[in-house]
C-alpha cells in the first residue's frame, strides 16, 4: 500500500514541478516583455467599447461598479455601458433606476436566469468594435481600459484579460486569497506567453466583438461561461492575452463557507467544460491549451486532492503507533523523544520534493505579487497563511466539485448569489 | 486566425524543463542521500565506541581473572549506549530500511549485542545474577503488531529499569551467530514476539506486569534513587 501511495506521489510531484519550472522558464525566456504601467498614457487611437454589467441581487454594490466605470480614463463618446437585470429579487432594479438619464448607460431586464442570459442580452445591443463584461461585484483600476487597449494593436489578439486583485482585504481568508491570486497573475501571464490561456475571466475581460460573431455568443457552460468561451477561442486558434498593469478590484468571499461555494463551482465548472472539450487534450494542433493548460489543471485537482489522502495516511499511520503504545505501556502525550534531534528529524526524498515544490510555488507568487505591487512594496505573512490554509481547505472544494462532476450535481451562479446575500457578505 | 500548432521549439523546451525537473529530483533524492548517510554514520560511530566498550569489557575479565565484583566496569554506560543504538536501529527499521550501510549495521549490531550477552552471563556466573539480560526476538519481514506493542513496552521497562540489559534480535537477520541463539532458546518464527529472561523462554506479547509477575527478579533491579529514574 505505501510503495503504490509512493508512486502516485512521486508521479504526481514530477509532474507538479515539471509545471512550475515550466512557468520558470517562460518566466526567464519572457520577463523583459512584462510590462507594468505606472503613469497614465494616452492612445493614438480610441476604438469603442461596450461593458455589458450582468447583475442578480447585486443592490449593494451595482452602484460603485457603474461609478468605477463612469470613471474609467477613457473617453465618454466611445465608452458605453450596458447593464443586464437578471431578474433580481432585491432592490438592484431600482438602484440601476439612478442611472437611466445617463447617456452613457443603458439598461436592461433579462428574465431569464443564468449570467449567459445577461450577457447574451447585452451582446444583442452592442454596435461598438469591442466589448467587455464588469460582474457587478468588481470595480476597475481608471487606466485599466487603456492599458487593455494598447494588447489589440497585435491585429491577431481576439481578447485580453486583466489582473484581478482582491479588494481591500480585512480577514484572514481574504489575505490568503489575495496571495493566491497573486500567484494567479503569474501563472495567467505565463499561460498567455505560451497562449494557453483557459479563463477569460467576468470581471473586465475585453474581446473584439467579431470574437462573438465567429464562433457564437455565451452559453450556459456549467455556470462557468467565462471559462467556456475562452476554450471555444483556444479551440478556434483565437488569441487571447493578458494586461498585467490592468487592475480590476473584486470582493473575495470573506468566510470559508462562501469561498468553498465560489471555489466548488468554478473548480466543477473547470472539470465540466474540460471534459466537454476534452477532444483539445494532447492534440498539438491545439497547441499549449491541450498539451498544458488542461492537463496540468487536471494534475493540479488530482495531485491536490490525493496530497490530503496522503497527509491523513501519513497521519493514521502515526496515530495507528500510538494506539498500539497505549495499548502496550499507557497513553503518552508527547511521545518518548521529546527533545529536539537531528536524528528523528524526517530526510526522506519525499520531504525534499515537497519543499522543491513548495519553493518553487512561492518563487511564482513572488514574482506575480512584483508584477502587480511593484518590488519593493509587498507583504509576506499573507504567504504562510496562504499556503496552510489551501493546503487543508482546497481538497475539501476540490473533492466536492469532482463528486458533483461526477453526480451532474451543478453550482448554480444565482444560488451562490443568493447564498452570499443571506449571510450578509 | 493563428495557427496554435506546437513548434519544434516548443517541444524542445518541453524536453529542457523534464530534464531541468529530473535534476530537482536528483538534487531531492542527493539530499535525501546525503542526510541519511550522516544518520548512518552518526550510528556507525555509537556502534565503534559500543565495539570498544565491549572489547574492554572482555579484556578486563581476561585479564582480571579474580575481578572484584564491586569494581565499576561501566556497565551501566554501556546500557545507555544499547538503548541509544537500539532506538536508532529501530528508527533506521522504520525510515531507511533499504540502505545498506544501515542493513550492514544492524548486522554488526547483532554480533556485539551477542557478545555483550555472552560477557553478561559470565559477569553474572562469576558475581551471582547482579544483571539479568533480556533477549527479544521480533520479526520485520512481515507487520507484527504485537512486535511493535512488544518494543514499546520494552523501552518502557528499561526507563523503569536503567540497569537491564535489552538485546533485540530480528529474526530474519541473517547471521549464523544469530542463527545459533534461535536454535539454542527453540525460537520460532510464528510465536513471535518472544521473551527469553534468565534463560526462560516466553512468547507472545507480554505487558510490563506480566514480565514482573512472571520474572520477580526485574524488581530488585529497581532503583533505590527514584528521583534519578524521573531525570
Amino acid at each position: 500500500m505505501n510503495s503504490i501511495l509512493n508512486i502516485i506521489f512521486y508521479t504526481l510531484s514530477f509532474l507538479a514541478i515539471y509545471v512550475q519550472v515550466f512557468f520558470l522558464v517562460t518566466f526567464f525566456e519572457n520577463r523583459k516583455k512584462i510590462v507594468i504601467r505606472k503613469e497614465d498614457i494616452e492612445l493614438d487611437h480610441y476604438p469603442s467599447v461596450t461593458i455589458i454589467v450582468p447583475c442578480y441581487n447585486e443592490e449593494n454594490t451595482v452602484g460603485s461598479t457603474i461609478n468605477s466605470l463612469s470613471a474609467l480614463n477613457y473617453p465618454k463618446d466611445k465608452l458605453n455601458i450596458i447593464v443586464v437585470d437578471n431578474a433580481s429579487k432585491d432592490g438592484t432594479w431600482d438602484v440601476l433606476q439612478n442611472y437611466i438619464e445617463n447617456p452613457q448607460i443603458k439598461i436592461f431586464q433579462e428574465t431569464k436566469i443564468g449570467k449567459h442570459n445577461a450577457l447574451n442580452k447585452g451582446l444583442e445591443n452592442i454596435s461598438t468594435e469591442f466589448v467587455g463584461c464588469l460582474d457587478a461585484d468588481s470595480t476597475v483600476h481608471p487606466e485599466a481600459l487603456k492599458r487593455i487597449m494598447t494588447y489589440f494593436s497585435n491585429p491577431i489578439t481576439m481578447a485580453v484579460a486583466p489582473s484581478i486583485v482582491v479588494n481591500n482585504p480585512k480577514k484572514l481568508i481574504q489575505y490568503a486569497q489575495r496571495a493566491e491570486y497573486d500567484m494567479a497573475h503569474y501563472n495567467k501571464k505565463m499561460l498567455a506567453f505560451l497562449g494557453g490561456i483557459h479563463v477569460t475571466p467576468g470581471p473586465f475581460s475585453i474581446f473584439r466583438k467579431e470574437v462573438f460573431e465567429q464562433i457564437g455568443v455565451y452559453t450556459k457552460a456549467h455556470h462557468t461561461e467565462d471559462q467556456e468561451i475562452a476554450l471555444r477561442m483556444q479551440k478556434n486558434g483565437l488569441k487571447i492575452d493578458h494586461a498585467p498593469d490592468a487592475y480590476v478590484y473584486t470582493n473575495s468571499p470573506n468566510s470559508v463557507p462562501k469561498l468553498y461555494r465560489q471555489r466548488v463551482r468554478w473548480i466543477y465548472g473547470f472539470i465540466r467544460n474540460a471534459l466537454d472539450y476534452r477532444e483539445l487534450f494532447f492534440k498539438p494542433k491545439y497547441g499549449t491549451i491541450g498539451i498544458f493548460t488542461l492537463p496540468s489543471g487536471f494534475i493540479s485537482v488530482v495531485g491536490t486532492i490525493f496530497i490530503l489522502f496522503f497527509a491523513f495516511s501519513q497521519m493514521y499511520q502515526h496515530i495507528a503507533r500510538k494506539v498500539l503504545q497505549s495499548q502496550a505501556v499507557g497513553f503518552h502525550i508527547f511521545g518518548d523523544h521529546f527533545s529536539f534531534s537531528f536524528f528523528a528529524l524526517n530526510t526522506r526524498t519525499f520531504v525534499f520534493v515537497s519543499i522543491i515544490l513548495y519553493i518553487l510555488v512561492i518563487i511564482g507568487l513572488l514574482y506575480g505579487r512584483s508584477m502587480i505591487h511593484g518590488r519593493k512594496k509587498y507583504t509576506w505573512w499573507d504567504i504562510p497563511v496562504f499556503i496552510i490554509i489551501y493546503t487543508f481547505i482546497a481538497p475539501i472544494w476540490l473533492m466536492k466539485a469532482v463528486w458533483n462532476a461526477i453526480t451532474s450535481r451543478e453550482a448554480s451562479w444565482t444560488v451562490e448569489r443568493d447564498f452570499l446575500i443571506n449571510k450578509k457578505i | 486566425m493563428e495557427n496554435n500548432n506546437i513548434k519544434k521549439n516548443d517541444w524542445v523546451k518541453y524536453i529542457i524543463v523534464f530534464v531541468i525537473t529530473l535534476g530537482l529530483f536528483a538534487v531531492a533524492g542527493g539530499l535525501s542521500s546525503f542526510f541519511t548517510n550522516k544518520k548512518v554514520d552518526t550510528m556507525r560511530a555509537i556502534q565503534d565506541k559500543l565495539a570498544t566498550d565491549i572489547l574492554s569489557s572482555e579484556t578486563q575479565f581476561s585479564l582480571l581473572s579474580e575481578l572484584s565484583c564491586q569494581q565499576d566496569d561501566g556497565s551501566e554506560n554501556l546500557s545507555a549506549e544499547l538503548s541509544d543504538m537500539a532506538a536508532k536501529i529501530e528508527y533506521s527499521e522504520n525510515n531507511f530500511k533499504d540502505n545498506m550501510a544501515a542493513t550492514e549495521l544492524k548486522r554488526y549490531y547483532t554480533i556485539l549485542e551477542i557478545k555483550d550477552y555472552i560477557l553478561t552471563k559470565k559477569i553474572n556466573n562469576r558475581c551471582g545474577n547482579k544483571r539479568i539480560p533480556i533477549l527479544y526476538f521480533y520479526t520485520t519481514a512481515e507487520n507484527c503488531t504485537e512486535c511493535t506493542k512488544q518494543g514499546f513496552v520494552l523501552t518502557e521497562l528499561r526507563k523503569k529499569y536503567p540497569d537491564l540489559r535489552v538485546y533485540s534480535f530480528d529474526y530474519n537477520i541473517d547471521l549464523s551467530a544469530l542463527r545459533a541463539l534461535l536454535r539454542i532458546y527453540k525460537i520460532n518464527d510464528t510465536e513471535l514476539p518472544a521473551l527469553v529472561i534468565d534463560e526462560n523462554k516466553s512468547t507472545g506479547f507480554k505487558t510490563v506486569e506480566n514480565i514482573e509477575k512472571l520474572y520477580p527478579n526485574i524488581i530488585k533491579l529497581l532503583p533505590k534513587d527514584t528521583t534519578k529514574v524521573k531525570k
